[in-house]
């Protein structure tokens, strides 16, 4: 599993390990929540069916909002949607995931356009606690169904962030570019290759576009999918989607390094928001070396991958192994080679058989920079659970999900790498779903998501 | 098998299990001992007894605990790899150890200690003598069993599997070069029908086999686990040209001679490599763990015959494989832990009662004639065995 749901270990200490100063959302009184997922009325104006009739033909969801858009609450449970940057990247990773990847049904660019139009409005109200549409869940017309579905309504922002990437199939199709977007596929949005061991689930797998969602309150991040998929019914339809619970990588030195269903710390050598320069090096993407690949500059690439664990096998693995295999301790986190949990690993210290403690198949060996040409990447899984498998297991595992320069370099080598020598990888996981999506860099107010590429 | 397609990945594997083999004692903690959380209730000390470890001292928080099972938490303060000892009265025979605990760590060290008198031991850059001193486990009427007799018992299931192994390999090499040459000769119909009964061989050794990490992709490698470039050889690549999927093209006469020479080669190689391999009873415990777990991952998901659907014959090999290990061990196992042997006694009975359920002729219903209410069964009992037989090793070497 690439980039490894479990770090690699190299991250210097600094404040490390403040818990204290994990952000939670303050909680507001429920009504000024109520308030503030409803404060559209006001400012729509219109109102009424003709509001209506103007959303469903698609037309009004981003100029109004944006007209009407106040400044988002004073409230730290909101996070700027518009930006440079797209928001859900570096931003301190939340405790929930619901992320969506969807097929453009529709081969009209201009339909095309309108949908992230109006997905980039009600993007931006939702990220801002308010209800989607001009008239949300209950105050239009009577007889008409609500704008907004509601079930997000007594509760604030929970720092919601929507971030939206493009896959190959966007591009093209059957050889044939499609939307006019011939050229503007970059060199850098490939197709994965077969790594050993895939077992990928053309259900899960793939996707025109993707949306990540991620919020403290799972609610938050399911109303957010759920709206947009509503707003895209007639252009897009969802083809997979995916919770996940309990964030496995840290990307804040403000945050605790979490665990993962392994039990082991997940990420203690994530990259971090806050190291500016190695971001630029290994996160985001640069203008590339040709015209139509410029719009990317800034932006990102999502890697996503579904991987199965077998946790009940895991479970009945001895502690000695399971510490080998990952090349850390179960408890604190420290490298087999000593220290504490952000000590640099020593690749090199042998134990008196004259093998290095940390194993040569070890998962924190093989994941790690030193081992990889120096590559890093910024991953965001989350662990999730879809029920059980019919044979009495639960289908569980880690959603891996992370932000790279370029998967050519920074994730298809290590990939490879694990698949074929992390015993970790060859007993223990299967990876069931896959994407890779081009994530444009951020909007500017009054602006849309991916506007560069069809400048 | 899932997906074993490194050979360094498996040999370091079992090098590990190799190294834990050499020392006599399994320095680990684990909830399947009895009573170790409270060894030291009773005497100085509440919990495990503290071991402090740095490049000059090694600091005991106790120096007199009850007999039964101790535990020494052992935490390297030290700039060095340390190792810690429990030794006999002498100095000389090591009762216990945990090595290679880097700096910082803290690593437990469980063992059952009869009453008498004993010596520590640190040894920060595990050189020398180590620090020492005198350590004493006092009687607490609950005596610990005496070991020359456990330990023969040990090396006789040790002696019994290899033997197994040696057996199962002779068999494997020459049913692999009947098959062989029945599929060279474009004979489909025999070669089918010898496949999974030769492959019963393999799986049945397969923990053995795959510690030999080249040879296992060559012999076992299923078509998912390949990579980019990969040569695809062994069993499997017959198997999908004999059971071939729709829109499938067929292997030339002269590839097939290909794979069937390989094939024949690759078994005899491992055939003389397995002559030599050393055992030990926590490689016996832990290679009965592993079948199970094959079981559980592929055959009874039915992804490991994905076009023969022969599955259960790879599931009752296993079967047999991890039973046979069990057995051998079972005569030590039941004067550590009588009630740990009937249950696995039991458990085993129960599956392969289940398994017998769906025997056809010589062989087995296939895979996709079994419905889902077979397949849920027959996946309950494989958890029910696998729960109790990760205990196995600890019961028998601790
Ligand atoms: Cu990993």
């Amino acid at each position: 599993m690439s980039g490894c749901p479990f770090g690699g270990g190299q991250q210097p200490p600094a404040d490390a390990h403040s818990e204290s100063s994990v952000a939670s959302p303050e909680t507001t009184d429920g009504v000024t929540r109520r308030l503030s997922r409803r404060g559209l009325l006001g400012l729509a104006g219109v109102g009424g069916a003709g509001a209506v009739a103007g959303i469903a033909a698609g037309l009004l969801g981003h100029d109004a909002i944006a007209a009407a858009a106040a400044p988002p609450a004073a409230n730290d449970s909101v996070i700027p949607f518009f930006g440079d940057r797209q928001a859900g990247i570096t931003t301190a990773a939340q405790d929930r995931l619901h992320m969506a990847a969807f097929d453009v049904t529709t081969e009209d660019r201009a339909a095309l356009i309108e949908l992230l139009k109006d997905w980039t409005a009600a993007a931006e109200a939702m990220t801002a606690g308010r209800t989607t549409g001009a008239t949300g869940a209950v105050d239009g017309p009577y007889d008409a169904p609500p704008e907004d579905t509601g079930e997000a309504l007594d509760l604030d922002a929970g720092r919601l962030t929507l971030t939206i990437g493009f896959g190959a199939s966007l591009f093209e199709k059957d050889r044939k570019a499609r939307f006019g977007l011939g050229g503007k596929r970059p060199d850098a949005l490939i197709d994965l290759p077969h790594f050993p061991g895939d077992a990928l689930e053309p259900a899960r797998t793939g996707g025109d576009i993707v949306v990540q969602a991620c919020a403290d309150d799972p609610q938050v991040a399911v109303h957010a999918i759920r709206n947009l998929a509503r707003i895209g019914f007639g252009k897009a339809r969802v083809r997979w989607s995916q919770l996940g619970f309990g964030r496995t990588s840290s990307t804040s030195r403000t945050q605790q390094t979490p665990r993962n269903l392994f039990g082991f710390k997940d990420g203690t050598n994530n990259l971090k928001a806050e190291d500016t320069a190695l971001l630029d090096e290994h996160v985001w993407a640069g203008a590339g070396s040709r015209a139509g690949e410029a719009w990317m500059a800034g932006g990102s690439y999502l890697v996503a991958r579904r991987i199965r664990m077998h946790i009940e096998i895991w479970d009945r693995t001895s502690l000695r192994e399971q510490e080998g295999l990952i090349g850390r301790t179960k408890g604190e986190g420290a490298p087999l080679s000593g220290g504490k949990e952000f000590t640099a690993p020593n690749f090199a210290i042998k134990g008196n058989d004259g093998e290095p403690l940390i194993g040569m198949d070890s998962h924190v060996r093989l994941a790690h920079a030193d081992q990889n040409d120096g590559v890093r990447m910024l991953r965001r899984g989350y662990n999730y659970t879809d029920g059980s498998d019919g044979l009495g297991h639960l289908d569980a595992g880690l959603f891996f999900i992370a932000f790279v320069k370029d998967p050519r370099t920074h994730y298809v080598p290590m990939q490879m790498t694990m698949a074929k020598q992390d015993v970790l990888a060859l007993e223990y996981l299967k990876h069931t779903g896959s994407g890779l999506f081009a994530v444009p860099p951020g909007v500017r107010q009054g602006g849309f998501i991916g506007e560069g590429l069809f400048a | 098998m899932p997906g074993l397609t490194s050979p360094k990945t498996r040999r370091t594997a079992g090098a590990r299990l190799a190294v834990v083999a050499a020392t006599a004692v399994l320095p680990l903690a684990l909830a399947s001992c009895t009573d170790n959380a409270n060894a030291n209730a009773t005497g100085a000390t509440d919990g495990p007894i503290q071991v402090t470890s740095t490049d000059t001292e090694c600091k005991v928080s106790a120096a007199v605990a009850p007999s039964g099972n101790l535990t020494f938490a052992v935490k390297n303060d030290g700039a060095e790899v340390t190792e810690f000892y429990v030794l006999a009265e002498d100095g000389l025979r090591i009762v216990a150890e945990v090595e290679n605990i880097g700096p910082g760590i803290t690593r437990n060290l469980v063992l059952t200690a009869p009453a008498g008198k004993y010596t520590t031991a640190c040894k920060p850059g595990m050189q020398g003598d180590g620090i020492r001193a005198d350590f004493t486990v006092k009687d607490s009427g609950k005596q610990a069993t005496a070991d020359a007799d456990h330990q023969k018992l040990v090396d006789t299931g040790v002696t019994q599997y290899t033997a197994y192994v040696k057996d199962q390999t002779e068999q494997l090499v020459a049913g692999t070069r009947e098959f062989a040459a029945a599929y060279a000769a474009g004979d489909a119909a025999k070669a089918k029908s010898l496949y999974a009964a030769t492959r019963m061989h393999w799986e049945r050794i397969e923990p053995v086999a795959e510690s030999f990490g080249d040879l296992d992709p060559k012999l076992d490698a299923r078509e998912a686990d390949l990579e980019p470039g990969q040569k695809w050889t062994g069993w499997h690549r017959a198997e999908k040209d004999l059971f071939p999927p729709a829109g499938y093209k067929a292997l030339t006469a002269a590839e097939r001679s290909a794979i069937s020479k390989q094939l024949v080669a690759d078994t005899g190689e491992l055939s003389t490599r397995t002559r030599t391999v050393e055992l030990s009873a926590d490689k016996l415990g832990n290679g009965a763990k592993e079948l199970l777990d094959e079981v559980a991952r592929g055959k009874v998901t039915g992804e490991e015959e994905i076009w023969s659907h022969t599955d259960l014959w790879d599931f009752q090999a296993n079967v047999d494989g991890a039973r046979i290990a069990f057995e051998n061990l079972k005569p030590a196992l039941e004067q550590k832990d009588a009630a740990l042997a009937k249950d696995l006694d039991a458990k085993f009975s129960a599956l392969q009662a289940e398994l017998k359920t769906h025997a056809k002729g010589d062989g087995f219903a296939y895979y996709n004639e079994l419905s889902k209410d077979e397949v849920q069964q027959l996946s309950a009992l494989v958890d029910a065995l696998g729960e109790p037989l990760s205990k196995l090793t600890a019961a028998v070497v601790l």
